[in-house]
């Protein structure tokens, strides 16, 4: 983990309330796809834990929803302001056990760390498929980005207003796939557990205290024990997961 | 040059930093970011005789200038404290630690505090008698003078160590109750626990923590810590812990001011992992700014 200032370089929206801020500044404490930043926002007491989208040296690509009034200020934020971020944060994925053609699923904003993800696992030279989740058409961010990584992508939307009708699972039911990774909506990450014909990563959403591992704010029990969502999280794996709710 | 070293119950401090329980684990998560042993010492995650996973999450709320927290005593047991988080410590902070402690029925506290008392990394022991986060216990101790009173006698017979009593905030008359500790033999007083609060889901209309309510802290309840810390520094002849709120060096004057020999960070090191150290680092400038050559001079220096 690292605590540094970064540079908002760009802050656009990408749908009506998903915006993707760029950021420069230290990155080297991001070791892997699949863990997060904790962002402080001027006026807000706790900060801000949002997933990585991307990062090349020097440069953080966040994608974020307005989900409440925080992120509603980050929104607002624009280039050459600056924001207090811890970086490194979670264990995130573990990309030696994706097999040949390996599935990744994203729902809503839990697409975004399924960007770095499929970059990572392209650069091993993987066959790599996403299906991207939406709601509806309007809601459908970042499907060319991950075309252009080279990813075979279907986007399923629960409307039907573009792509497969229906929800991830769904296209996924069609899909020969050696292992899968998902970050989505709780009820979306049970319905890819069930549906599953392999093994597989989930990544898990919970309300932070600190996002370090200091306040066991975020505690939840698994198989192998009790764990810190954001620190033995937020990627669990399969055969560990014991449902709560 | 600056002098910060107070005395804590017979027991010398580089300077009255401690990190507060709960907000700083078992220390040595904090040591992979900075060298705790620049701290006067810290206070060990709330530990209870039994391994407790605690509350349903969500167990964290935010508020105005602070937080809720519900967490409800999660720690693995004292047994594992002593044989697997303190070996840990002991390779990282070579200071005597305090050691937190709270239970659900006396003996429990009497069991859990024995058992630490055999631990020489452990300088004092700090008896939670105000979690208001689990039920059947905790807080429950410490809102009568007289159960107060009766979980410090049962640890002072086991113990040879400090024990300082944490006390809640949320009761009527905390100078009653920390009366009632130091005539029970109590070696030192540390307060404020958290405040009982809560926060409602304007979505959902459902408490946004699972508990329902929980403990609120941070930098919005510094003034109620700054009362009670001078209420009871001004009642009691024994050492008081300040705490609630502290998130600079210029807080940490202030409580001395009011009457602590000592001074806890607590929810600050959640928004920054490295608030104690710079408080620590900031504290010379500050006691220059304000005149002050020893820290202890100030101690209860209020006009």
């Amino acid at each position: 983990m690292k605590q540094g200032i970064f540079t908002i370089r760009k802050n656009i929206a990408l749908t009506s309330n998903v915006y993707q801020m760029e950021l420069a500044g230290d990155t080297s404490a991001i070791t892997c796809s699949g863990q997060f930043v904790n962002l402080l926002l001027d006026g807000f007491y706790l900060r801000r834990p949002i997933s990585v989208c991307d990062r090349v040296e020097g440069l953080l690509t966040l994608v974020y929803k307005v989900v409440g009034k925080g992120t509603e200020k980050m929104s607002r934020m624009t280039a050459g302001e600056t924001l207090d971020i811890l970086t490194g944060l979670g264990n995130g994925y573990d990309l030696s056990v994706a097999g040949e053609r390996p599935l990744l699923l994203g729902g809503g904003v839990g697409v975004p760390p399924m960007y770095l993800l499929a970059k990572d696992l392209i650069a091993q030279g993987k066959k790599v498929s996403v299906i991207l989740g939406f709601n509806t058409k309007d809601e459908i961010f970042y499907e060319d980005e991950f075309r252009a990584l080279g990813a075979d992508v279907t986007v399923t939307t629960v409307d039907g207003s573009y792509g497969v009708k229906g929800f991830v699972t769904d296209a996924m039911k069609t899909m020969d796939y050696t292992y899968f990774y998902t970050c989505g909506p709780e009820p979306m990450l049970k319905a890819v557990w069930n549906t599953s014909l392999t093994s597989g990563q989930l990544s898990f959403e919970e309300r932070m205290g600190c996002g370090f591992g200091a306040c066991m704010g975020c505690s939840c029990k698994t198989l192998t024990g009790n764990k810190r969502i954001c620190k033995e999280g937020p990627v669990m794996r399969k055969e560990e997961i014991l449902w709560q709710k | 040059m600056a002098e910060m070293k107070v005395n804590l119950c017979g027991i010398e401090l580089d300077n009255p930093i401690i990190p507060a329980s709960g907000t700083f684990g078992y220390g040595y998560e904090f040591a992979e970011l900075y060298d705790i042993n620049c701290l006067g010492t810290f206070s060990f995650k709330g530990t209870t005789l039994e391994p407790r996973f605690g509350n349903p999450t969500p167990r964290i709320a935010e508020c105005p200038m602070g937080m809720i927290n519900a967490v409800g005593l999660q720690n693995p047991g004292v047994e594992k404290v002593i044989s697997e988080e303190l070996p840990k410590l002991a390779k990282c902070f070579h200071k005597p630690v305090m050691a937190n402690v709270s239970g659900f029925a006396i003996d429990e506290y009497a069991q859990t505090c024995e058992m630490l008392d055999a631990c020489d990394q452990v300088g004092w022991l700090e008896v939670n008698v105000s979690c208001p986060n689990v039920h059947g216990g905790g807080m429950s101790f410490g809102t009568s003078p007289e159960a107060a009173a009766e979980v410090t006698a049962a640890v002072k017979k086991v113990t040879k160590k400090p024990v300082l009593i944490k006390l809640s905030p949320n009761v009527t008359d905390i100078v009653s109750i920390a009366k009632a500790c130091e005539d029970a033999g109590a070696d030192g007083i540390s307060l404020i626990n958290t405040l009982l609060g809560m926060r409602i889901d304007l979505r959902t209309k459902r408490p946004v923590i699972a508990n329902k309510m929980g403990g609120f802290s941070g930098a919005a309840i510094f003034p109620v810590a700054v009362r009670m810390v001078y209420q009871v520094a001004h009642a009691v002849k024994i050492p008081v812990v300040g705490m609630g709120g502290v998130s600079s060096a210029e807080d940490v004057i202030e409580l001395m001011l009011a009457g602590a020999t000592a001074v806890e960070v607590g929810a600050a090191n959640l928004i920054n992992p490295f608030a104690s150290r710079d408080i620590v680092n900031d504290l010379p400038r500050v006691m220059e700014k304000y005149g002050i050559q020893n820290l202890k001079d100030i101690i209860g220096g209020v006009q």
